[in-house]
């Protein structure tokens, strides 16, 4: 039986013979693994790119104490990114599958229909959730738009659900009893972990103190952004990787807020708009930037 | 010479629901070509659109062209330079006669264009001019759109490859097969075309492709659903339906919940026991030929296990809160930006069905009846609200009007579904959506054209349905709070209903409509009554004599008002048609047509109602305008359409 982490080394290593650089995760959390800058950002302007990498993602509203067998606050996704798309994709993603042990010709897979769209980010494409035998296992994502700009290069964007796709494996109908490495499970590993960010998700989170990060967090992300000058000589030293932290931290602490319930009717289109606004703008200045990038470079 | 075509698009997987429209779609830009052919076939998978065509021409008809050269006195030099670049001896040249005057003129032959030459022109724009509803680009920004990457172009003509080029794909003869179970480039003629996918797993016809499911499915007790199976057709290239089971434990919870589950989320037919109960067993249909070791099966009952173990995790959570206690949680639920919550929604239905006459329990279940939206099951299955508010109700200890008219109050979803089941419910279910429309039109939320995207018309006619269908005798127009728009939006509505719905005829529908059309049930009554009355062999003659009173009305520009003056009535036609009309009035329509129309077709014969004296004048327009009112309350007799 493979282990959660060798499917995770037999995926990576897959991808890495294919070009894809090996990322590490992210270390500011976020909702998927789309939102983090070696997807958001990469996938804008004309440089081709390949990357891959684990990403834990978080959704405060889908913790449940530990106590569900398929339901996690903080999931693992295997997130590819082949800019701009080969033509064999599809062959190249089935091929994957092979590659952890599923035997196609024994199993059902099926294309189905399922657009993308993330309103935070300004960011849609178009896809298909893959089904192997009856089980969504990954999220197929041709990129149209990201930051609200459209994709000069048409990347294609693979989601794998780790935890899925290893129960699955090792036929376990609990997340908790995945065989993470030799001698522990997944309940092992990251039970304590559910249970107490369920608590404080749902219960004990300080909402004044997370409304007050909130704005902190948009502050600082929005007088970065004022303060950048598309026409400066000097604007590749501008921090807008910084300020995008700042929009991821907004993020989560608006989702945060979210599952303790305190965004109130008319607060809550408001909220993604004021995130959506923050995002837009660095996905725009980092462009400015890497255009000029190139320039220097010819 | 006669040729077959074989036009195939290959794609990567296209969503189901939307290819019989697409492949429609390529039929009639076919057809826009104007190269004649004796058939033509259109057959689609998820990853391929095909057109076959039967005895298309190698070319075109050959046609004429008549060229015009120099007049007959221009100089030698001129004719024989006009001669030489036709092709020809100044001496093949005609001479022809013009309004001008004489020229020289030689009839060209024009041979027609190579078919092949035509299609390898227009195909591409063909390609890409097949409407789907979203589209998408993968060659780079501003490459072409398509709903998803082409990948390959099956052109051949004959035994040629109509050439050209899309999206970097060239056109070829070489197909694709099954993505697991065929060759990824397989050589192809329209002779072999559908034996050759066969030979590689892919079932081109869709009719083949639904018996097939169809036979899987022969000796199981399928719960119908032609809609998920037209879904799993078009899903699939070789369809092959397997049996599964669950354990018979989650039979505890609800049907609804169970086969949701199964339906919209796995795609599953659920199955019935003898007794037309849920079994513990499902059908799945895989995009494979056989499943030899039960993986496939296995994945499956797995997946629903856990599936089904969400649901019951979702139902014994939900319990724990009391539907009642949900209500403060509902202020957190947006109905819409600008029209607040959910509370504030179930307020305003609250005081709606206290309005519509809806006694306790309505009330009751209308104040309930959004509490559904925060329970965890809904949160999962958002296809299931009042449904599952209903079955926490009951399980609650609701009393059964209360209840079901929870569950009901979204009904009807479709002019299929049935209203709800008791009065509570409909009186929850116009609440709702007389709420929805009257706030929505009031912030200008407006459906114009396709575009409704909160389903208002679906809420309209749902509201029609209601009060006509479960007998709630309401005015409508009361409960529209004077909106222009909205009342012209449920007119049409109400227009629709009578004539597409119920089979009303237009004039029958205007007629009575323009009597007035507040209350529903009475219009329905009298639709029924116009539609009886309308074979009778004096109703066509009276509606003419009705509609000839409306213009004289009309054309004296006379109002009514003031009482028929008896001393000046005419004896003869005059005073019949006057101690006719007060014999018979206040009787129903159709026990006194018969006595009415000789007088009125008497009273036109032998008198003027333009009449020279002034007072006589006014008086006959006065009878006129009582007879016109007197049989206007069931229906404007002037609006049918009558041949005489």
């Amino acid at each position: 039986m493979q282990s959660f982490q060798e499917i995770i080394f037999k995926l990576k290593q897959y991808w890495a013979d294919r070009g894809c650089i090996i990322q590490e995760p992210y270390d500011v959390e976020v909702g998927a693994g789309t939102m983090c800058p070696e997807t958001f950002l990469r996938v804008l302007g004309p440089q081709p790119y390949r990357v891959a990498y684990v990403q834990p993602s978080r959704r405060p509203a889908d913790g449940r104490y530990g106590d569900n067998p398929n339901r996690l606050y903080k999931h693992s996704q295997l997130q590819v990114i082949l800019k701009p798309s080969p033509d064999d994709i599809m062959e190249q993603y089935l091929a994957s599958l092979e590659a952890i042990g599923i035997d196609l010709r024994q199993h059902d897979i099926k294309f189905e229909e399922d657009n993308w769209e993330a309103p935070t980010l300004g960011a849609w494409g178009i896809g298909w959730q893959v089904m192997l035998d009856g089980l969504e296992i990954t999220q197929f994502t041709y990129f149209q738009q990201c930051g609200g700009i459209d994709l000069d290069l048409v990347p294609a964007e693979l989601t794998y659900g780790l935890e899925r796709l290893t129960a699955f494996l090792q036929v376990k109908d609990s997340v908790y009893d995945i065989e993470w490495a030799k001698g522990f499970s997944y309940g092992d590993v990251r039970h304590r972990e559910e249970l107490q960010y369920s608590v404080y998700n749902f219960e004990m989170a300080d909402i004044p103190t997370l409304w007050k990060l909130f704005g902190l967090h948009e502050g600082e992300a929005a007088r970065l952004l004022g303060a950048y000058d598309p026409k400066s000589p000097d604007k590749r030293r501008f921090p807008i990787l910084p300020a995008y932290d700042h929009v991821l931290k907004c993020s989560n602490l608006f989702n945060t807020l979210d599952s303790r319930g305190a965004i109130s009717v008319t607060e809550r289109v408001g909220v993604i708009q004021r995130v959506r606004k923050l995002a837009v703008g660095v996905a725009q200045a980092w462009l400015d930037q890497q255009l000029v990038q190139q320039e220097v470079a010819l | 010479m006669s040729l077959p075509f074989l036009f195939e698009i290959g794609v990567e997987e296209i969503p189901d629901w939307m290819i019989p429209d697409a492949l429609e779609n390529l039929r009639l830009l076919f057809e826009k070509l104007e190269i004649p052919y004796e058939s033509v076939t259109l057959d689609a998978t998820p990853r391929r659109l095909v057109l076959r065509a039967e005895g298309l021409p190698a070319r075109q008809a050959d046609s004429q062209e008549r060229v015009l050269g120099p007049a007959k006195s221009a100089p030698a030099q001129a004719v024989e330079g006009f001669a030489r670049k036709q092709g020809v001896k100044p001496e093949d040249l005609a001479i022809e006669a013009t309004p001008k005057g004489e020229y020289y003129s030689y009839v060209r032959k024009v041979p027609g264009r190579l078919t092949k030459d035509i299609l390898a022109a227009a195909l591409p724009g063909i390609i890409l001019q097949i409407y789907f509803p979203k589209t998408m680009y993968w060659t780079g920004k501003n490459g072409p759109r398509f709903i998803r990457p082409i990948r390959w172009i099956v052109t051949v003509l004959g035994e040629e490859i109509v050439p050209f080029e899309l999206a970097g794909v060239r056109s070829g003869a070489s197909t694709s097969g099954h993505r697991r179970l065929g060759a990824k480039e397989i050589a192809v003629t329209p002779a072999d075309y559908v034996a050759r996918l066969r030979d590689h797993h892919v079932i081109l016809s869709a009719e083949e492709r639904r018996n097939r499911i169809r036979d899987g499915l022969a000796g199981v007790r399928v719960k119908p659903d032609p809609a998920l199976l037209e879904t799993l057709v078009y899903l699939t290239e070789y369809p092959t339906p397997i049996m599964g089971s669950f354990d018979p434990q989650f039979l505890e919870l609800p049907e609804e919940v169970l086969i949701t589950v199964m339906r919209h989320h796995q795609k599953y037919f659920s199955v019935e026991d003898a007794q037309g109960k849920l079994a513990p067993q499902f059908v799945a249909v895989m995009n494979i030929d056989a499943d030899p070791e039960g993986i496939v099966r296995r994945g499956n009952e797995r997946v629903l296990r856990a599936r089904f173990n969400d649901a019951r995790f979702f139902w014994e959570t939900d319990q724990k809160k009391k539907l009642a206690d949900r209500l403060p949680d509902l202020a957190h639920v947006t109905f819409q930006a600008k029209l607040g919550s959910y509370r504030a929604k179930t307020r305003r239905m609250m005081a709606l069905v206290k309005e519509l006459g809806g006694k306790t329990p309505a009330v009751r279940a209308a104040r309930l009846s959004k509490c559904d939206l925060s329970t965890e099951l809904v949160k999962e299955f958002t296809e299931l609200q009042g449904v599952v508010g209903g079955l926490y109700a009951r399980a609650q200890g609701e009393r059964a009007e209360v209840w079901q008219a929870i569950y009901d109050h979204y009904k009807p979803e479709s002019m299929e579904d049935a209203i709800p089941r008791n009065l509570a419910g409909r009186h929850v279910s116009l609440a709702d959506k007389l709420d929805t429309l009257r706030g929505c039109f009031r912030v200008g939320m407006i459906p114009t054209g396709s575009r409704d995207p909160f389903g208002l018309r679906r809420a309209a006619q749902g509201v029609v349905r209601i009060l006509v269908e479960g007998k709630i005798a309401v005015p409508l127009l009361d409960l529209l709070e004077g909106n222009q728009q909205l009342i012209a939006f449920f007119e049409d509505r109400v227009k629709f209903y009578f004539k597409e719905h119920r089979g009303f005829k237009y004039d029958e529908v205007n007629a009575a409509m323009a009597a007035g059309w507040s209350n529903l049930v009475d219009l329905e009554a009298r639709l029924v009554r116009i539609q009886k009355l309308r074979p009778t062999p004096d109703f066509e003659p009276l509606a003419a004599s009705f509609k000839r009173i409306r213009n004289i009305l009309v054309q004296a520009g006379f109002t009514g008002g003031g009482a028929i003056d008896q001393s000046l009535l005419e004896p003869g036609p005059e005073l019949e048609l006057y101690e006719e009309f007060t014999k018979i009035a206040g009787q129903p329509i159709e026990s006194v047509i018969s006595k009415l129309r000789p007088r009125v077709d008497l009273f036109f014969d032998k008198v003027l109602v333009n009449a020279p004296d002034a007072g006589v004048r006014q008086n006959r327009l006065t009878l006129l305008h009582t007879l016109l009112a007197e049989f206007s309350t069931i229906a404007d007799f002037s609006e049918i359409v009558t041949n005489s």
